[in-house]
């Protein structure tokens, strides 16, 4: 499992995308007139300063080099003692890594957040209810509104659940939507991620630690605050615990181990939330429920927030190597002993070939028009799109329909001759693996730099939580491109990540 | 709790309490270094302390010769041998790391900021460090964790693993102190009693620190006698023996009454306080303080592998 599982990119701009169309059969336009870069600045428009980020104008001001660089320091210090670290898999070098963390707030305004927040929960609501439907009925299917080959021949669909019915039919408890800004009113969803999104522990940290080092700035911004995430994450599990449990529902996070790179979330949420953290060797199948190893002997578990994929869930159902899951767990889930967050197979409703379809999930399913925009995406599995692909490889964005983290990808502006040829290749040789899209531009937030404070692009990634209610914090996770000019948020490859704002009302 | 959380917190206590005991045993060594040899051939104090760490062997086929600064970088830095204080603080650190959730944030924070602290220790040339500082540098960092367990753990079970693998580590650690003497060779019968033997004996106690306790509870001349009594039999001691088992018994007592249910390492502990407790200095001397400490160092290792099967395997019903 990756940290920040998925959103690892955001495109190269080339050109502002007018127009998302959620079904795009030709998505050619006339693309080619607005090749000059124009970006979005969130905080200065035409030389004035946009009103959300008014309040920060005389702070940053009023900050010499030297302060600066003081509070850089604290800031790092704080993060080091906490212990917030990252490794990246493969990498090697030093695993406590910090993710570097620039404190030049982004801001929202109260309604921007309002459209916003409306659009995700919508999104989220419609992907479960897909999910629901996949695994049962399959009523969008037979409607003809989604291609059943998308569904049914998915990876990510678990043949293994079909017909499972998890407490109120909700899959995926914790939807993280990651979008781009391109202009004062346009948001688009780049992604959806409905398994286990993480980085929500920086967007709780990052408050904490810039109410530390900044508290005048929180007292004259009036800031909605995150620190709620944990209680409301808690309330969620325990919404979902299966009908056989009675009483207070014990719930659990599921982590791969200490190694992970993600570690430091798994065990923030565990005490942030109050429950237990456990690894798969605590956890043992007896009877028809799962029981965890204690002190006092063996304990129920009701509710299992899992941050494992679902290949190692459970070594008799998936991966039979897997060491890192739970012998006969699948079997307890299915006669409603547990309930698992999210539920396995919640992945076929995030790939980057489903993801065409969500505007049209909520059309289905909730009746409702799409809030947030998708980026208007081509199919290289639908024969003309492909051809418009291969003929412009150097000025779109290629993406493996489940490649993830960044990994598998073609940044055709960035890219060299041969590594297009490559691609073109690829392609041809399996189509249907591969969707492509425009290159975006992004919009870009103050940021400090070494000479002072630029504009680097970002984007953001809010948290929304599904169970008896659809609720989201008014924050989320935003990641910068600290170097000057790119587009590369990824945190192994020079990102970072900021305080988000949404500023009350 | 988990079984596993228990398990990370009694190994964080040992190896915290590992950590300052090698610490120690290095200043001892430079200290009885420093004691002008009487006899020509004397082997060097290091040997005898490298006996006591239980890591000889390993010393010998990877560094040979016992020089000081092979035995700072093996008793300190070397992350290869798992009892060097820097293993020992990693070791820790990364127990505690995987139980972030039952520890207090200033706990970890004081053990986090040992470890960066340590990183920062390596990078720094040899020679600007002396030994005295590492030791001083340890024994504060000991100090500030086990404050903040202290004074913001919560008093529940995990606080009592913790415990325990304080206690036990410090009961075996104790002894292994004591057994310094036994390897560092006098050179002949008759120094024994001799002003150099004492003055090794003196050593062993401003290692502990407890050299100014000793003049407060004996007075006098200093004697192995008293220096025995003081690391074995005396309650008041917080480093003896007894002290040791005394609170390796209340916190399994804690135990077995908040899960309302005895254990066998409650007994065994008590058993070896109750024969601690009706123990004469004679009696030990009469078995030899040797045989002694390890005899009483395996009741202690017993005693562990009951707690680790009691609690921290997590046996299916």
């Amino acid at each position: 499992m990756q940290l920040l599982r998925g959103i690892a990119f955001l495109s190269v701009a080339s050109f502002p995308v007018h127009e998302a169309r959620a079904r795009q059969a030709e998505p050619n336009g006339d693309r080619k007139d607005h090749m000059a870069p124009n970006y979005f600045n969130e905080m200065f428009t035409d030389g004035a300063i946009r009103q959300p980020y008014a309040g920060l104008e005389s702070w940053q001001r009023g900050m010499p080099d030297e302060l600066r660089n003081l509070k850089q320091a604290e800031a790092e210090a704080l993060f080091r003692r906490i212990g917030i670290t990252f490794a990246v898999y493969g990498e090697g070098g030093d695993p406590d890594r910090l993710i570097p963390f620039d404190m030049f707030p982004r801001v929202f305004t109260n309604r921007e957040w309002g459209k916003l927040s409306r659009g995700v929960k919508q999104r989220a609501r419609a992907l479960n209810a897909f999910l629901a439907d996949v695994y049962d009925r399959g009523e969008i299917v037979r409607a003809g509104r989604v291609p059943a080959r998308l569904v049914y021949q998915n990876e990510a669909f678990e043949k293994a659940v079909v017909g499972i019915k998890p407490p109120r039919s909700v899959f995926s408890h914790i939807v993280g939507i990651d979008l781009v800004r391109t202009g004062p009113d346009e948001f688009f969803v780049l992604e959806d991620n409905c398994r286990t999104p993480s980085g929500v522990s920086y967007m709780l940290e990052n408050r904490e630690i810039m109410m530390r080092m900044f508290p005048s700035l929180f007292r004259e911004n009036r800031i909605e605050p995150v620190e709620s995430y944990p209680e409301v994450l808690r309330r969620t599990l325990a919404s979902v615990a299966p009908q056989k449990c009675d009483g207070e529902p014990n719930v659990v996070i599921l982590t791969p181990g200490h190694f992970n790179s993600a570690y430091y979330e798994h065990s923030f949420l565990a005490d942030m939330m109050g429950v237990e953290l456990v690894e798969g060797q605590d956890l043992y199948v007896d009877g028809d429920y799962c029981w965890m190893r204690t002190t006092e002997g063996p304990r129920k578990v009701d509710v299992i927030y899992r941050r494992i994929d679902d290949a190692f869930i459970d070594p008799l159902c998936f991966r039979p190597d897997s060491m890192l899951g739970v012998p006969g767990l699948m079997n307890v889930y299915r006669s409603g002993g547990v309930a698992i967050a999210s539920a396995p197979g919640a992945g076929v409703a995030d790939d980057k070939a489903i993801y065409t379809f969500v505007p049209e999930m909520i059309r289905f399913y909730l009746g409702e028009t799409p809030i947030l925009k998708n980026v208007p995406t081509w199919q290289c599995a639908k024969k003309d799109e492909c051809k418009y692909v291969l003929e412009n490889l150097h000025d779109i964005v290629v993406k493996e329909v489940h490649g993830s983290g960044g990994y598998g990808m073609l940044i055709g502006p960035r890219a060299t001759k041969s590594e297009i040829e490559l691609f073109a290749t690829k392609i041809r040789e399996n189509p249907s693996n591969y969707i492509a899209q425009p290159t975006l531009a992004l919009s870009t937030c103050p940021t400090f730099v070494d000479e002072g404070i630029a504009p680097r692009h970002v984007d953001l990634r809010p948290y929304c939580l599904v169970g008896e209610k659809v609720e989201l914090v008014p924050g989320g996770l935003t990641r910068v491109a600290l170097n000057e000019g790119s587009l590369v948020v990824n945190s192994s490859q020079g990102g970072g990540v900021k305080d988000t704002w949404v500023l009350a009302e | 709790m988990l079984s596993r959380t228990a398990d990370n917190l009694y190994w964080m206590g040992r190896y915290m309490e590992r950590a300052e005991t090698m610490a120690r045993l290095l200043h001892v060594g430079a200290r009885m270094n420093l004691i002008p040899d009487t006899v020509d051939g004397f082997r060097s104090e290091w040997v005898s302390i490298l006996q006591a760490s239980g890591t000889f062997a390993a010393f010998d086929k990877k560094y040979g010769e016992p020089v000081e600064r092979n035995l700072v970088s093996h008793l300190f830095f070397d992350r290869d041998n798992p009892s060097s204080v820097a293993a020992c603080i990693a070791t820790a650190r990364e127990n505690a790391r995987i139980v972030r959730t039952a520890l207090s944030a200033p706990v970890w924070d004081a053990l986090n900021e040992a470890y960066q602290e340590l990183k920062e220790l390596e990078r720094t040339p040899r020679s600007e460090i002396s030994i005295t500082a590492l030791t001083e540098w340890t024994a504060r960092h000991h100090a500030l964790a086990s404050g903040a367990l202290e004074s913001t753990l919560l008093r529940n079970d995990g606080y009592d693993f913790v415990h325990l693998g304080f206690d036990l580590e410090r009961a075996d650690n104790t002894a292994r102190f004591l057994d310094v003497k036994y390897y560092v060779l006098l050179p002949d019968a008759g120094f024994v009693g001799s002003g150099l033997d004492n003055v090794q004996w003196q050593t062993l106690l401003r290692g502990m620190q407890m050299h100014r306790a000793f003049h407060w509870a004996y007075g006098g001349e200093v004697t192995a006698a008293k220096i025995a009594d003081l690391l074995i039999l005396n309650p008041a001691c917080p480093r003896s023996l007894l002290t040791a088992v005394e609170e390796a018994v209340k916190h399994l007592d804690r135990l077995a009454k908040s899960y309302g249910k005895s254990s066998p390492a409650q007994s065994a502990a008590q058993k070896l306080l109750n024969e601690l407790s009706q123990t004469q200095l004679d009696d030990i001397f009469d078995e030899g303080l040797h045989d002694f400490l390890d005899r009483f160092k395996g009741n202690v290792a017993e005693i562990g592998t009951q707690v680790s099967e009691t609690y921290l395997i997590g046996a299916a019903a």
